[in-house]
């Protein structure tokens, strides 16, 4: 494999994480503040759609971004109306969303292009362009370090940058902010913050929502960024992976960053080689595929240390009698 | 001291549906003071303590903070009045430092750094001032029972409140860390804090109250000066007749040995030893006191006796040696060689608190013939049954299709002692049978033990109520440290001679040096043992 093969591999591996970070961010402030996110795929799926709808149709994809930022924060009003207002079934309302995303991106889109549950495919302004970094193409020729920064680090959209860079944010939020520990806390034990006199349920709206922007930027990026456009069911699965990641990072940004960059590699790994012949035997696609899962299984059968999820997940907080 | 009352309800109500918690309350507490509230479970304290700390709403009433109406919707609003709350159930958040608990909520500005910085500095200076010390950067998971209530004070004491609500605090304390508790109490009224103390227990009222509001059943019966009160008219007013205080007891007449434990050893899943070569006898018709800190091996002990821990050793029931290494040591086996066991943890050990009354009163017991009718379970019949139990043990409300958890603590403590008495065992193991019990429970619990007695059966008592284990004992064993400190008789010993004993002190120390000192030194030695013993693992 020469050094090219490599800086391919490793730029598609950036391109493929962006998507799972930002969803599996996403994920992290809303597990963090006790409501399970099993919708990240449902809201990353509408976001992708009515982005590159819009998009398509004003021509201008800062517009269509924010039609999938809305977008997503509108199945996060009803995720939070479900789970946090009417104190329902966290798991059920967020497969609920799923299925709602589903099957209303391939009704609407079908609906205003017809074309199959699809978009036109976009062009120009309505895609995000790959951003070049200052002396990107000047310092290619110095040796590895060169392609390095011009191939793999320089060359993406501005939602990779963005992503990347809310890895830091995050963590900065919750772990130095008094935002960070109220929101921590709630999902630890809601009851000390009620008693603390701070609002549990403005506190879980306001994770949820924060859950909604950031699952809004990956469904767009994913539409506009990655791809030229929508199609039925692009997501494929991501929002999953990106919450075997959270789990595999133990509910923290930094461990985030590393878990979606190893499953965005075995993304790009499994996308590249297609079957990986190893001599004794050829791994076909699917195993690649299915490897994030497996992988997951894993580390949640104990093998990777312990995972810990915060300890009011999932349980809408009703106050004790 | 002034007129003005610090607190003063007026006719408060709250209703959780069709159950009337609390009925046209009112209540004076005056500045500077401490106020206890006593009465039994359920009685409605706790309810009212929330509604004044704004953690429910009450459906009417007014509430005046230093004679200023006050509308308290939320906690926060309680805060800014200055009302700070210690509840019952800990609000700690359990992976977050002290600190970070206490600033929670109080934050100054959107950045931690600061406030934490500042929290640190006013934490030093309340632990001069109040005895309150605390590591501020330890875990919550990390503390002790004890140091997680000193946090939750500490809570208050950061929002400046000059009024303190605590409620059933020492239920989860040893008698060294009560006592702790009521130095800080003094310490803070002192300064002038008026504080409301919550309790079931007429000692702490009696102790340290200067005045006392009795609830009975939602309703305030009766606000009375403690001094010029006594524990019998207290118990009175909570439980609405006269209670005996005292266990009423004859002396036991003793027969052979029908429990005997020889050099018994366990060893706990991380590897400390937790038995380290336990003897002791109990005979028929006598009950075995076994006193100690929560924590010195008793749980193990009755887990190894009730068939769920391993052991190395000899255990004879009348003779004849049981099965210590787990091939027939369960619960079942247990059982059917005559030992039955009233276990510590009420909610994990004895009972499934979703399941209704009746199937709680035959778990262990459910493969009986009598239970079954073909491949079926009888629920008639064992509806029938459970009825009768519950009406001899007098359980309320005696409805077996209610559901164990809607049951007050003491009427669960009914059910299953109902349960493991009515099988006539041999060997009554009890733990704990009284903890969250309320006081006309305990006589009744109380009463039924010494009966079994009286049946010529043999009862090894496990209790850290020392005033339980004293007034209910025919004899008295010492547990510290997995071993048996010494065995006194009731009649000849007292509270201060087994409170060393507990601390694992067995001689009498000089007279100048303070007990206290005494039993700490032993407490860190022990401390210091056990350190090493899982460095050495």
């Amino acid at each position: 494999m020469d050094f090219n093969t490599v800086i391919q591999v490793l730029d598609s591996t950036i391109r493929l994480s962006t998507p799972l970070l930002l969803a599996c961010l996403a994920g992290l402030f809303s597990e963090r503040s006790g409501i399970v996110d099993i919708g990240l795929e449902g809201k990353m799926l509408i976001a992708a759609f009515f982005s590159a709808a819009v998009a398509f149709m004003t021509g201008s994809v800062w517009l269509g971004l924010l039609a999938g930022v809305v977008s997503s924060m509108a199945l996060s009003a009803i995720h939070g109306l479900a789970s946090i207002t009417f104190r329902g079934n966290q798991i059920i309302s967020g497969v609920a969303l799923n299925f709602l995303a589903s099957g209303l991106t391939v009704l609407i889109a079908q609906t205003w292009f017809s074309q199959g549950g699809r978009t036109p495919s976009l062009v120009g302004g309505a895609r995000f362009s790959e951003l070049t970094l200052p002396f990107a193409d000047s310092l290619r020729p110095v040796p590895v370090l060169g392609p390095i920064y011009a191939d793999l680090i320089s060359g993406h959209s501005i939602l990779v940058y963005v992503a990347f860079l809310l890895v830091p944010l995050t963590w900065w939020v919750m772990f130095r902010t008094r935002f960070g520990l109220r929101l921590r806390a709630v999902g630890e034990a809601p009851e000390a913050v009620d008693t603390a006199g701070v609002s549990v349920v403005g506190l879980r709206f306001a994770s949820i929502a924060i859950a909604g922007v950031l699952c809004g930027l990956a469904g767009a990026y994913l539409a506009t960024g990655l791809q030229a456009g929508f199609v039925r069911e692009m997501t494929a699965g991501r929002g999953y992976i990106a919450l075997a990641a959270l789990i595999f990072a133990k509910w923290r940004p930094w461990y985030a960053l590393g878990a979606c960059l190893l499953f965005g590699f075995l993304q790009a790994v499994a996308l590249r080689f297609q079957n990986i012949d190893l001599g004794a035997f050829v791994v076909p696609v699917q195993v690649m595929d299915a490897l994030p899962y497996i992988l997951t299984v894993v580390i949640l059968a104990g093998f990777v240390g312990k995972a810990i999820p915060p300890r009011a997940g999932g349980e809408p907080y009703v106050k004790e009698r | 001291m002034t007129d003005t009352p610090a607190i003063e309800l007026k006719g408060i109500s709250k209703a959780f549906g069709p159950v009337q918690a609390n009925k046209d309350i009112a209540i004076r507490v005056m500045p500077g003071t401490i106020h206890g509230i006593i009465g039994e479970n359920g009685a409605g304290k706790s309810t009212l303590m929330s509604i004044l700390y704004g953690y429910y709403k009450a459906d009417k009433g007014d509430i005046f903070i230093n004679g200023k109406k006050t509308a308290i919707p939320d906690s926060q609003a309680a805060i800014s009045a200055g009302i700070g709350m210690v509840f019952q159930h800990f609000k700690l958040v359990q992976n977050f430092s002290v600190l970070e608990n206490v600033i929670l909520g109080v934050e100054d500005g959107a950045l931690l750094q600061t406030s934490l910085a500042k929290a640190r500095g006013v934490l030093k200076h309340l632990a001069e001032e109040y005895e309150l010390q605390v590591d501020p950067d330890a875990l919550i998971e990390d503390l002790s029972v004890g140091h997680q209530q000193r946090v939750e004070i500490l809570k208050a004491l950061y929002r400046e409140a000059e009024i303190l609500i605590l409620d059933e605090p020492t239920g989860v304390l040893t008698p060294a860390e009560a006592d702790h508790l009521f130095r800080i109490l003094e310490g803070l009224k002192r300064e002038g804090k008026t504080i409301i103390l919550i309790t079931h227990k007429l000692r702490e009222i009696m102790e340290i109250t200067d005045t006392v509001s009795v609830m009975r059943r939602g309703e305030m019966t009766a606000t009375v000066k403690t001094s010029e009160t006594s524990p019998e008219q207290l118990a009175e007013l909570m439980v609405g007749r006269k209670v005996l205080l005292r266990v009423d007891k004859t002396p036991a007449k003793h027969g052979k040995p029908v429990l005997e434990v020889e050099n018994l050893r366990h060893v706990d899943e991380a590897g400390v030893e937790r038995l380290k070569g336990i003897s002791f006898t109990v005979r028929a018709g006598e009950i075995l006191g076994l006193a100690g800190v929560s924590g010195n091996g008793q749980t193990h002990l009755l887990h190894v006796l009730g068939g769920y821990a391993d052991a190395t050793g000899t255990v004879r029931v009348n003779g004849q040696d049981i099965d210590l290494t787990g091939n027939y040591s369960d619960g079942k086996s247990r059982r059917a060689r005559g030992i039955a066991h009233v276990p510590e943890d009420r909610h994990h050990e004895a009972l499934i608190l979703p399941f209704a009354a009746w199937e709680n009163l035959i778990f262990g017991y459910h493969n009986d013939a009598a239970y079954q009718s073909g491949p079926l379970m009888n629920n008639a019949a064992i509806k029938e049954e459970a009825a009768q139990k519950m009406m001899r043990f007098d359980v309320r409300p005696p409805n077996a299709n209610l559901a164990a958890r809607n049951f007050s603590g003491g009427n669960q403590q009914k059910l299953v002692l109902a349960r493991e008495i009515e099988r006539n065992p041999e060997i009554l193991l009890v733990g704990q049978p009284t903890r969250g019990v309320d006081i006309g429970a305990i006589e009744f619990i109380h009463q039924q033990i010494v009966a079994l007695r009286d049946k010529g059966k043999a009862i090894l008592l496990v209790s850290v109520e020392l005033d339980e284990i004293l007034s209910l004992s025919d004899r008295i064993a010492v547990m510290f440290d997995g071993e048996i400190m010494g065995e006194r008789l009731p009649s000849e010993t007292n509270q201060t001679e087994l409170g060393l004993l507990m601390a694992g002190v067995t001689e009498m120390p000089d007279k100048d040096k303070p007990l206290i000192e005494v039993v700490n030194e032993q407490l860190e030695a022990k401390k210091r043992r056990e350190e090493a013993a899982k460095k050495n693992g």
